[in-house]
């Protein structure tokens, strides 16, 4: 399909941010993105005008943000609302091979809703991982770096280079990605047989390392996860916020280019889904 | 109508940095005798129901649905009956 004819759902419910940075990424690159809020999709107190179906669209994005003032635990208000009316269509999109993308606040609602890591099919009935509090119990906002390490079966990289350290911002208070504890040194080998580890934290040496470079503790410094398909990410780090040069930290150094660090994420989803429907 | 006292814990080995946290602050404070926080989670839910048998069966359910994540909670309620 045309690039144009791509249609983005953007999703969003109280406390959602970063849409807007989501929406002109793929505004900018030529697709159709939509900001939808949740109760368009589940028909609730909206006018009829308004509803939306989740096939309406190719892609669905939930960005980040502080949904439902993350109470309870980050996102599983959010998950818990989109589960009651969602979760068997949202399958049924997978099913078929469309793009979800969840960034910091939109991975951790993916995990409460059991698609990530989905490794026991596409959506497990109750979670098999959390986003758990930072070791440093604090909000950490900086710039982190992040080794691109999978072997191409993530439809969301395919146009990052192997090995290759981009700068992304993270900016979360839960970002360390856990598993059931007497399971978790397995889970970590079966992402790693089936390719699902997509970011890792890393220095500027490219090596991994501790805090501050890994934000929150997250073991084997896990930054983002894919499904065992490719078509589902999640990422604590927002690539959205460093879709121009010009919004990397570093820009006024210069580096004789105008495209930032986060790009690649956006046009690598788009240039999947043109080809596949 | 009942209400159900619940609290949400952290799974035994499940680091709790908020509580490890709060332990540091309290010794910088002076209570050397403090050697461990725990932190969990409380929620008083009132229930509009005269069975308690369906009061137990819908807090679990709430639990399971929302308040808990079983990969890192534990979760146990108390169950009163009030006028």
């Amino acid at each position: 399909m045309k690039l144009e004819d791509i249609k983005v759902c953007i999703l969003r419910i109280e406390g959602t941010n970063c849409e807007t940075e989501s929406y002109q990424a793929f505004e900018r690159l030529g697709a159709k993105p939509e900001m939808v809020h949740l109760k368009q999709l589940t028909g609730q107190d909206v006018r009829e005008s308004e509803k939306r179906s989740i096939t309406d669209y190719q892609i669905l994005m939930i960005p980040g943000g502080f949904s439902s003032g993350d109470y309870v635990r980050a996102g599983a208000i959010f998950a818990a609302r989109m589960k009651t009316k969602l979760a068997a269509p949202m399958e049924e999109f997978i099913r078929e091979g469309r793009a979800v993308l969840g960034v910091c606040n939109g991975f951790q609602v993916l995990v409460e809703m059991g698609f990530l890591p989905g490794i026991d099919g596409i959506m497990s009935p109750v979670p098999q991982a959390v986003l758990s509090t930072n070791d440093s119990s604090r909000f950490e906002c900086r710039p982190t770096l992040l080794k691109y390490e999978n072997n191409y079966n993530c439809i969301f990289t395919q146009k990052i280079k192997s090995g290759q350290v981009l700068l992304i911002p993270s900016a979360h208070a839960e970002g360390k990605l856990l598993f059931p504890h007497d399971r978790a040194e397995q889970i970590y080998r079966q992402l790693e047989d089936n390719d699902q580890i997509v970011f890792r934290y890393v220095d500027p040496n490219g090596e991994y390392a501790g805090y501050p470079w890994n934000p929150n503790g997250s073991p084997h410094n896990i930054a983002g996860i894919c499904n065992p398909s490719g078509n589902v990410m999640g990422m604590m780090p927002h690539p959205e916020r460093v879709f121009h040069r010009y919004t990397h930290p570093d820009w006024t150094r210069g580096f004789g280019s105008e495209i930032g660090d986060g790009r690649a994420i956006f046009e690598s989803v788009l240039d999947h889904i043109s080809k596949k429907f | 109508m009942f209400v159900a006292d619940i609290r949400i814990k952290l799974k035994k080995g499940v680091a709790d940095p908020e509580g490890k946290n709060t332990a540091k602050a309290l010794e910088l404070l002076g209570f050397s005798e403090v050697a461990e926080v725990k932190t969990s989670k409380f929620f008083s839910i009132h229930l509009d129901t005269h069975d308690e048998a369906a009061a137990k069966a819908q807090v679990e359910k709430i639990c399971l649905a929302l308040l808990a994540n079983p990969v890192i909670n534990d979760y146990s309620y108390d169950i009163k009956k009030v006028a």
